[in-house]
């Protein structure tokens, strides 16, 4: 077993000198990705997103909740991600393990930082009751960069989410209600890359083969603001990135970003009108 | 006031509109996509595999591992993630249910592991995850000696009705309701999973498991067509 991805990774090291990848994409280049809204009535808003093969599934549920001491006046964000033994075998049940955890902090970092949502407007009673927001997120096929598409699902579920009614006189959603209300959404729309080394080449988009023969991943969520800013990073590994280097990652980004954030972004707004929520 | 007419319009024998999709996870050895209106489950099979803690082992057969879990989004109220004394319940009584269409013999030590997850729910769940357990087992090529689907009957007052939905399992006029799920192996027609709440006659119960089976007949031959579409997908490829 460890012989075996120790030869795949070999061979992915061979590829890249070359600047090719098993799968004769480009270096910077990502698979195909499908985004479809509205897969499960019972959520306020969810998204499925394909990467390749790789599959995630995302749903948005709300309640009220008392306000974060902290925060009286503002709504509340989580986001839980499951990496879930349905979508590869080397995930297990029980208590979430590290990936699992990072991968929903991060999510949750690059929403909150963007100011995506205005948590502002989700304010019911300051210091009493706010709008409690849950992102969770579920692999359903893990084929490498799972993170991508987990936040590529996650802002099409927010897009799609509608708020639910609230009946303040009983102190309780009504899920009877027709809910229209669009969640407070802001112009800072996230997109996260996650960029792979491996040796000294920059990849984006790794298949399951080519994340394992990484040696770590810079992650960061972009926002449209001209010129792009940056609002959240973490490196992600135990690896190190010389200053040219890092660099070169966020020019690669910024190349990238033009096309790639455009295309998205339709993708999951035509989703949205589809779905029939 | 009777239960003369369903929600939904259905006739009282008839199931909401089903789906039935195979090979929807890539990684797994089988998996599946089965649902009824708007209950939604995928499953996926992994195995025969090493099975660890060794203690677990059988030396003399393969054993069936199943997993039952809802999205925490598949419902009004979110459920946090992680098992619950009813996701327990379900994965074990899943498990049973599909053990004794499974040969494993040949596979000494070994674990078979079937993973179902709710994405949407409106009652008849269980249902829905086992049907699509089994055709991720047939899919994934574990040996069977025979198939196996699965249905709720209620009872809505004194109407026996195929497939309730979860607006039929808060019914609550006259008798109320009672909702039975169960499952069937195709060929030998034996139950091989049983389950209610609420109240029936022995006279109803009979009916309504005669119908279940049935419907499950039905059933089967929707899952076969999924099963065959796979099959021939997979052979042009």
């Amino acid at each position: 077993m460890i012989e075996e991805s120790n030869l795949t990774a070999k061979r992915i090291h061979e590829y890249l000198e070359h600047g090719n990848r098993f799968d004769k994409r480009n270096t910077e280049e990502y698979r195909e990705i499908e985004v479809k809204c509205g897969i499960s009535k019972k959520s306020e808003g969810s998204a499925k997103v394909k990467i390749g093969k790789t599959e995630v599934w995302v749903g948005v549920k709300m309640e009220v909740a008392e306000p974060y001491p902290d925060s009286p006046d503002k709504g509340n964000l989580m986001v839980t991600a499951e990496l879930t033994p349905l979508s590869h075998p080397k995930y297990e049940y029980g208590p979430p393990k590290f990936d699992a955890i990072e991968l929903g902090r991060l999510v949750d970092r690059g929403i909150r930082e963007s100011k995506y949502i205005d948590l502002n407007k989700l304010c019911i009673e300051k210091g009493e009751k706010v709008w409690q927001i849950f992102v969770d997120v579920y692999s359903i096929n893990d084929d490498g960069n799972l993170l991508d598409a987990a936040f590529i699902a996650s802002v099409a579920a927010l897009k799609d989410a509608k708020i639910p009614f609230y009946d303040k006189k009983e102190e309780k959603i009504d899920y009877k209600k027709p809910s229209k209300e669009k969640l407070p959404l802001t112009e800072n729309e996230p997109f996260n890359f996650s960029i792979y080394l491996i040796g000294d080449k920059i990849i984006l988009d790794p298949i399951q083969d080519e994340e394992n023969a990484s040696d770590g991943r810079l992650v960061l969520t972009v926002i449209p603001t001209k010129p792009i800013s940056i609002c959240s990073m973490q490196k992600s590994g135990e690896f190190e990135i010389s200053e040219e280097k890092f660099s070169e990652m966020l020019d690669v980004v910024e190349k990238t970003y033009k096309t790639l954030f455009p295309k998205i972004q339709k993708l999951a707004e035509s989703s949205v009108k589809s779905s029939k929520q | 006031m009777a239960y003369t007419k369903r929600f939904d319009g259905r006739k009282f024998d008839e199931t909401r509109k089903i789906d039935a999709k195979v090979g929807v996870v890539p990684n797994a050895d089988g998996s599946a996509m089965f649902s009824f209106g708007d209950t939604v489950a995928i499953a996926a099979v992994y195995g025969p595999k090493q099975l660890h803690p060794q203690h677990m082992q059988n030396p003399e057969k393969g054993i069936l591992r199943v997993n039952y879990q809802m999205m925490s989004f598949s419902v009004n109220e979110r459920i946090r993630p992680g098992p619950s004394k009813r996701s327990t319940e379900i994965s074990k009584i899943s498990e049973w249910a599909l053990a004794s269409s499974t040969l494993l013999n040949e596979f000494p030590n070994t674990v078979v592991d079937v993973h179902i997850m709710i994405s949407q729910a409106d009652a008849s769940t269980r249902c829905a995850g086992i049907n699509a357990a089994s055709l991720a087992l047939a899919h994934a090529g574990v040996p069977m000696k025979d198939f196996v689907s699965s249905v709720s009957i209620g009872k809505m007052d004194k109407q026996i009705v195929v497939d309730v939905t979860k607006e039929e399992e808060d019914y609550e006029e006259g008798e109320g309701a009672t909702d039975i799920a169960m499952s069937f192996m195709n060929r030998s027609g034996k139950l091989v999973h049983i389950q209610l709440d609420g109240k029936i006659s022995h006279k109803e119960l009979k009916e309504a498991v005669e119908l279940g089976r049935k419907t499950c007949k039905k059933i089967y031959e929707i899952q076969r067509k999924a099963l065959k579409e796979v099959q021939e997908m997979e052979k042009e490829k």
